[in-house]
């Protein structure tokens, strides 16, 4: 199993219950915030310095009564930074409409409680922050109704607080939080044992929480008026444009002429990066007074290259290297191993056996990756948005050839993340250019350069072999899954799962999801790395990671399984949710959301036309520890030329405790069509060490006319606030894979479906 | 040096003829909310108006634009009230919001054009429009939406004029 966050949440959680809640006055205002230093009390000492604006509290409220949040997550359009005011906005008791929200910087006083970082990923956000913002929204409440009741000379117990005010109903008076701030000096502490002991609403108590607030960031981005990485500007600014190599990974600038790149009007240097962190290679900066003769000065530069070790690789090398690592008995590690399974298949009535692959998919946020770098003094300024603000600042700092306490990360809002900003290349050459001219530089990549130089979801192998008794009941799975490891890459050992048998570390970011809740008594799962793969196409994160393509293997072998022992594959997927042992629970919750998506498509009540078929998968994504349960009912038309229609997707998602119904149905909505524009419309290859798409013309996320009819069901039971930015990622494509199936008879085992594959299938 | 007529000014921008309208209005003109996506007019992130039709900035060069009348995101409406804005919030459509300016832009001139589009009129005019958020749906009703807002309106004014 995956322990990765427990691991951290045993360091670093025990880190910030060690600190105390400081409340007190500053300048501007109230100003609120985990002290920054683990022990240290006295707010005196924290809000000492505070003379101006200062980032380092998690919220203020300014004499106006404008109480601004400041989010150290980032905000790529999951609403983040709204969802953090909201949890704070319920507790303190303020109005919504005095809400406001600010982006934080690296300073590691916006770690995230939970995972001792700045990282934004997994769907954790809501769910590792909700307690802390809590307890500081109380805090806040609990110091403001001392002050008000010392003011109002009446007893604290007879307060109440709501709409951003305080009011004693039997003597009438009241004060608003903005006279209360404005009255003078609230200086309060919490120990962490108050903070702790501080009794949070419960959910029949809350305001907030549960209701569609309008989204803060929302008017901003209507407008023209929100501010991205790209939108930065800074005086005496002039403009990179990176010359990428054409193989992906691996190669290296023999020589540089730019003759004809002087020609340029404002040109100022070809820049060649030295990266020293290994995150790029072989690239140029183009620098010029401004960004349009950046791009004319790159494509006039003529750069000769040696193309490297990878030079000659192609999707295919790496797939055959696939496949000839997962035939090899002692390849990769163990990330389950319950049972036995040999054993299990000797006594087996029938074993099947099935391969499944994925391609590389691009993420190719609309945003094309930036970064702003600024030396003043000692200090560089970054800005750029970033999900990994941590390793980002590392990675500049080594970039820049400093310490990372000299670089300050400031963070923008993210024209899209998916995953692609976890990672940092963009700051190694605006730093490195920066360095070279000696000015601020903006690098923008062009959409070439941000699709062959994406870290990508890595090409995947994957191989079943399933062992079913007599009864036709699934006893033994062996599931070998082989790709490049996107988290080795990143070289922080603590997000590397140990192997169930201790052999070693393996990246559970390429396995999770085939620890799933099905009661399969004897199951290995082998996390299998593509050594190849990992060098040729550095991968990252793409929304949901591994059960992008865990799930797409597990739950089209179990509907091939339900079929080959004829039997309906959701009650087959039914019966093994049964919640047995370590299962207990998120089994049955998963088939609670599977039977919701079954009732609402209709599944199984009506004969469809010919040609015409349902198709069902359920997912725990992401990780099992911090699992969310999605199903999905895809309808699909598959024609006699194998083309596919998908006419509707119904999904169902128990997501625990809706904190924003609105924004948790567009973000399963957006996840669902990711997941369908993975499964049909997305592919990335390579050849001769590059990625051949370059552009939306050969690399073509679907558009609004590809969009079928979504149907969403959110289920809120009241357990624990799960993610919803990604599970329905990773149950569309084999939803939709097993509605082909059923539709036309065409097993479809590679992914994106093309009609080629379908007539082919339906032939065979 | 290139004059622009611009969100109903007239500015002039140093750059050469060539130059790619997006980026003058980016860096010269510091109107940040014209977005570059692509750079070869697949995604539509760019989108401004040119004597009310949509174009892709990106592929539009200054010396095509001059004495044309030019609109971006900033001077769509004086305050920020046009009825695609309106709906846009009302429908909550944004999400990471960086096509949302372009998706505006491609819609408000649809709706110049035809206040009562279909639905295939609205999937038609806006599928050159990329949401990697994949917002589509509310995109959709959104500018429906501002399309009933803006027939109702204009009925009532009708109603006043006579």
């Amino acid at each position: 199993m995956n322990t990765h966050v427990k691991i951290t949440s045993d360091i670093e959680s025990a880190d910030l219950s060690r600190r105390s809640f400081l409340v007190g006055t500053a300048a501007t205002g109230l100003a609120l915030g985990y002290s920054g230093v683990p022990g240290m009390l006295g707010s005196d000492q924290a809000f000492a310095a505070t003379s101006n604006f200062d980032p380092s509290v998690w919220y203020s409220i300014a004499p106006d009564g404008i109480v601004t949040v400041t989010c150290g997550k980032a905000d790529m359009g999951q609403h983040i930074a709204s969802t953090m005011a909201q949890i704070i906005c319920e507790e303190l008791g303020a109005n919504w409409k005095d809400m406001r929200v600010q982006l934080a910087s690296n300073d590691p006083k916006f770690n995230d409680p939970v995972l001792g970082a700045q990282i934004t990923g997994g769907s954790w956000s809501t769910m590792m922050n909700f307690d802390a913002m809590s307890r500081a929204g109380a805090a806040g409440r609990m110091a403001l109704a001392d002050a008000a009741a010392t003011a109002m000379g009446v007893p604290k117990d007879e307060l109440v607080i709501r709409n951003s005010s305080i009011s004693h109903p039997k003597s009438k008076k009241s004060m608003t939080f903005a006279e209360i701030v404005k009255s003078g000096k609230i200086t309060k502490t919490f120990t962490p044992d108050e903070l702790k002991a501080i009794n949070l609403k419960t959910p029949d108590q809350y305001t907030m929480i549960g209701v569609s607030v309008p989204q803060l960031d929302i008017p901003s981005k209507t407008n023209g008026s929100a501010k991205y990485g790209i939108d930065v500007t800074l005086p005496g600014m002039v403009y990179g444009k990176p010359i990428t190599p054409p193989v992906r990974y691996g190669a290296i600038v023999k020589s540089v002429d730019d003759s004809e790149a002087k020609k340029v009007p404002g040109f100022i240097k070809a820049v060649i990066l030295d990266d020293k962190t290994g995150t790029t290679t072989g690239w140029v900066v183009a620098v010029a007074n401004t960004y349009a003769n950046a791009r004319k000065a790159a494509d006039a530069l003529k750069v000769s290259y040696d193309g490297g070790p990878n030079a000659k690789l192609s999707s295919e090398s790496l797939l055959n290297e696939a496949k000839r690592l997962q035939s090899l008995d002692d390849s990769g590690l163990f990330f389950v191993k319950d049972g036995d399974t040999a054993a299990a298949f000797g006594s087996a009535a029938k074993v099947l056996e099935a391969e499944y692959t994925t391609s590389i998919n691009i993420h190719a946020p609309l945003e094309p990756m930036n970064a702003t770098a600024q030396l003043q003094g000692d200090i560089w300024h970054i800005y750029s948005g970033n999900q990994f603000a941590t390793r980002s600042g590392a990675i500049a700092a080594a970039a820049a050839g400093v310490d990372p306490k000299f670089v300050v990360m400031h963070q923008m809002w993210l024209g899209g993340g998916f995953g692609r900003r976890l990672d940092a290349d963009m700051m190694v050459p605006a730093v490195q250019a920066a360095k070279a001219v000696g000015k601020p530089v903006k690098v923008i990549y062009s959409r070439e350069n941000d699709m062959t130089m994406d870290f990508s979801r890595p090409l995947t192998f994957q191989k079943i072999k399933a062992g079913l008794d007599g009864d036709g009941k699934l006893i033994a799975m062996n599931h070998d899954v082989v790709s490049a490891w996107p988290t080795k890459r990143w070289g922080i050992p603590d997000f590397l799962t140990p192997s169930v048998d201790k052999k070693g570390g393996l990246d559970g970011f390429t396995v999770n999801g085939a620890d799933f809740f099905y009661t399969v008594p004897n199951h290995n799962v082998r996390a299998i790395l593509n050594e190849m793969a990992h060098n040729a196409t550095p991968s990252g994160q793409l929304r949901s990671v591994a059960p992008g393509w865990t799930f797409w293997a597990v739950e089209s072998m179990v509907d091939e399984l339900a079929h080959a022992v004829g039997k309906d594959p959701a009650q087959y997927r039914i019966d093994m949710l049964d919640g047995k042992g370590a299962n207990a629970g998120g089994a049955q919750r998963l088939r609670n959301t599977l039977l919701a998506a079954m009732g609402m498509s209709g599944y199984g009540t009506k004969q469809l036309p010919k040609g015409e078929g349902m198709g069902v998968a359920c997912v725990s994504s992401q990780e099992r520890a911090s699992a969310s349960w999605t199903a999905c009912v895809a309808h699909v038309a598959v024609a006699p030329s194998g083309e596919v229609k998908v006419k509707k997707l119904t999904v169902a998602t128990d997501v625990g405790t809706q904190v924003h119904p609105d924004n948790i149905r567009a973000q399963v909505e957006g996840a669902a069509l990711w997941g369908l524009s993975l499964a049909m419309y997305e592919k990335a290859t390579l050849k001769d060490g590059g990625i051949e798409q370059t552009n939306f013309d050969s690399y073509t996320p679907l558009r609004m006319s590809q969009v079928p009819e979504v149907a969403i069901s959110v289920i809120s039971n009241g357990e624990k606030a799960t993610g919803v930015g990604e599970p329905a990622v990773t149950v569309i494509a084999p939803a939709i894979g097993n509605a082909i199936f059923n539709a036309c008879g065409a097993r479809v085992r590679s992914l994106p479906i093309t009609a080629q594959a379908v007539k082919e299938s339906m032939k065979a | 040096m290139p004059n622009l007529n611009i969100n109903g000014r007239s500015m002039s921008v140093e750059a050469a003829p060539d130059t790619p309208l997006l980026w003058a209005i980016r860096e010269q003109l510091q109107m940040t909310g014209t977005k570059f996506g692509c750079g070869a007019g697949l995604c539509g992130a760019c989108t401004v108006h040119v004597n009310g039709e949509a174009v892709r900035s990106c592929q539009t060069s200054l010396s095509e634009v001059s004495g044309k009348k030019i609109t971006t995101i900033e001077g769509l409406s004086a305050k920020n009230d046009h009825p695609l804005q309106k709906a846009w919030i009302a429908e909550q459509v944004p999400q990471c919001g960086y096509c949302q300016s372009g998706q505006i832009m491609q819609a408000a001139a649809l709706l110049a054009k035809n206040a009562n589009p279909t639905k295939e009129e609205v999937v038609a005019h806006m599928d050159g429009n990329l949401c990697r958020c994949m917002t589509y749906s509310r995109i959709q009703k959104a500018i429906m939406r501002a399309a009933s807002e803006m027939r109702t309106a204009s009925t009532g004014t009708e109603r006043r004029a006579t």
